[in-house]
């Protein structure tokens, strides 16, 4: 199993205990990866708003490079990945938006024939690999921990680039994967909602009180964390929580994990091996717990 | 077969008014929409359910109302592509809208934000003789926002209104998209001078709810990313928002990916008089986070082949 792995910007950036979590769990489930040095960034979304055809352009270059390379991608953050699958799939279903792309890529020596696979840890985990065969490589379950799942919006909107249709689980791919680990899922309301990070710099008040409003919200409902595949949503849940709280009034203590972080806890991996530490919200409950998980 | 449905209820007039659920197990045929059960509720086992609906036919927008927790037009849905295998179908009034009664909402907050975008031609032009002539191929970009139908769907499950009711929200701004959009309005600069202002364009967090929600594809959230894009192009490019755009844009052109560090600087502006307060209300967050060393590196990297990124932007931004 081998994907071009393409690690985004902020896994190296602004949470970068994410990017050497996410290599040595993908070692231990014989992921082999090879990294996208030359590609750029998806453009986030915050290109395409100002131009979508340079967005889909910087695209097509990555999902060329990749077709090169013979290999699908794998992304590791839901804004990554949604905003490659809404340009995959501008581009295959209009040949001459493609053609036209193709034009500028020309100069490079690239072309985009329309075949990439972009695909989402998250989802490589629940359909390549297997909720059964994951289990199998799990040496520790995780009974004691209840979490809440938040998704981040790019991973289930818009829905048309997303192919909910054919691969149906990927609607409740995080539960199913709080569940392999043997935790409890702690259902809310904010699952699916913004985290409130692409507006931080913009309406900062806003964007607190989105993560005002989540974190406490699964604080009140007795989650251990939240889990996300997306590492925008946990730079603002994590990192600005404790300002978040402060600006709404209201006392929150509640640690954020990266989904490869969970699945690390359940391989054997140490809280610290997988970065726990650099967390701005203490997982120390979560550490805890794991290490009363390790002695059983 | 049968259904229950567990419906959101509210009383403004009962001794306690309280919003609570109320089951009611009714026979449905396959073919029901969650608007033939609900009045099928309504005449058979409670008159006293309060709904809205005219038309039954996705025209008139009265029947908006949040269906498994989505909002979505209950003669448009059908029973049974809500059910996935469950007997019991959860519905609820709209969301961020005041409700009246059960599954009745106030809608004088959207009216007001409609009204707040001037939702009318404002020509220079002397006026002719006939009327206003458009080219069609100048009007076809505006046909899927005038298909909007004004039910609401969308600011309901806005995710920007959930924390701040005073957004102008996703269908005043499609609105007023549709009058920038047309070519017999000249009220251009000033409709996106009040639109870059707080509460306006930037503030959409581009979650894509409302495109998600809206019953007749008008993608209110495409329409506020056009919009953002006029407003730059118009020269109203100085508040933050507008600024991130540039500053991303930017950083990303130089070095292929995005350099977190000098990201915040570059969207509030070293020598901005104004900026000093988010910078310096970023210091805190600065000094845990290098505590924790979860920062970006010092020294950001270009990609390897960045030329290559540098001249798509070069050729890309010359073409438009």
């Amino acid at each position: 199993m081998k994907y071009a792995f393409f690690p985004g910007c902020v896994s190296r950036g602004g949470c970068p205990e994410l990017y050497p979590a996410v290599l040595k769990v993908c070692e231990r489930l014989d992921i082999e990866l090879e990294e996208m040095y030359g590609a750029s960034c998806t453009g986030s979304g915050i290109l395409q708003e100002k131009n979508e055809f340079l967005g889909d352009t910087l695209n097509a270059r990555t999902f060329a490079m990749a077709e090169q390379m013979g290999l699908p991608i794998m992304t590791i953050c839901s804004t990554c990945q949604g905003v490659m699958s809404q340009a995959n799939k501008r581009l295959r279903d209009d040949p001459a938006h493609l053609a036209e792309v193709n034009e500028t890529l020309k100069e490079e020596g690239l072309e985009y024939r329309g075949t990439a696979e972009i695909k989402h840890i998250m989802w490589i985990m629940v359909e390549d690999i297997g909720i059964e065969e994951l289990k199998k490589k799990f040496v520790r379950a995780l009974p004691d921990l209840k979490l809440a799942p938040f998704y981040g919006c790019y991973i289930v909107r818009p829905s048309w680039a997303l192919e909910f249709d054919s691969h149906p689980g990927r609607e409740r791919s995080l539960e199913a994967l709080i569940e392999a680990v043997g935790a409890t899922v702690v259902d809310f309301s904010g699952k699916t909602r913004c985290c409130g990070f692409p507006i931080l710099t913009i309406n900062e008040k806003n964007s607190l009180a989105m993560v005002a409003n989540h974190t406490s919200e699964a604080q009140s409902l007795g989650a251990d964390a939240m889990v996300t595949p997306c590492p925008l949503c946990h730079l603002n849940l994590d990192s600005f929580q404790p300002k978040a709280a402060s600006q709404n009034g209201i006392r929150i203590h509640m640690p954020i994990l990266h989904l490869p972080q969970l699945v690390g806890l359940a391989l054997g991996f140490s809280p610290k091996e997988m970065g726990l530490g650099r967390h701005i919200v203490s997982p120390r409950r979560i550490e805890e717990k794991v290490a009363e998980a390790a002695k059983v | 077969m049968q259904v229950t449905l567990a419906i959101k209820r509210f009383n403004p007039e009962s001794d306690k008014p309280q919003p609570h659920y109320e089951e009611f197990t009714v026979d449905v045929e396959e073919h029901f929409t969650v608007l033939d059960s609900l009045i099928k509720v309504r005449e058979e086992v409670d008159e006293s359910l309060a709904l809205r609906c005219s038309c039954r036919a996705s025209i008139c927008g009265s029947c908006a109302m949040r269906v498994e927790g989505h909002a979505t037009l209950a003669c448009k849905t059908k029973l049974i592509s809500v059910m996935d295998g469950q007997s019991k179908v959860r519905i609820e009034p709209m969301t961020n809208q005041p409700v009246i009664k059960d599954l009745v909402v106030d809608m004088k907050p959207f009216w007001d934000k409609i009204r707040d975008v001037e939702p009318w031609l404002q020509p220079q032009e002397p006026e002719p003789e006939d009327e206003y002539i458009a080219p069609n191929e100048a009007m076809i970009h505006l046909t899927g926002v005038m298909g909007c139908i004004m039910c609401g769907a969308c600011v309901s499950d806005c995710t920007v209104l959930e924390v701040d009711p005073n957004f102008l929200g996703p269908a005043a701004l499609a609105k007023a998209y549709r009058f920038v959009g047309d070519p017999r309005d000249d009220a251009d600069k000033h409709r996106l001078k009040e639109l870059s202002k707080y509460t306006g364009i930037w503030d959409c967090t581009r979650c894509y709810e409302c495109v998600e929600v809206c019953p007749k594809g008008v993608a209110p959230m495409d329409r506020i990313m056009a919009l953002r894009d006029r407003a730059i192009a118009a020269g109203f490019d100085g508040n933050y928002g507008a600024r991130h755009t540039e500053a991303f844009s930017d950083l990303v052109e130089h070095s292929g990916w995005l350099d977190e560090l000098r990201m915040i600087p570059k969207t509030f502006g070293m020598f901005n008089p104004l900026s000093l307060g988010p910078l310096l209300g970023m210091i805190p967050i600065g000094l845990r986070a290098l505590r924790r060393r979860k920062l970006p590196p010092i020294r950001h990297k270009s990609i390897p082949g960045v030329k290559n990124v540098r001249r798509i932007f070069k050729k890309v931004e010359a073409r438009k």
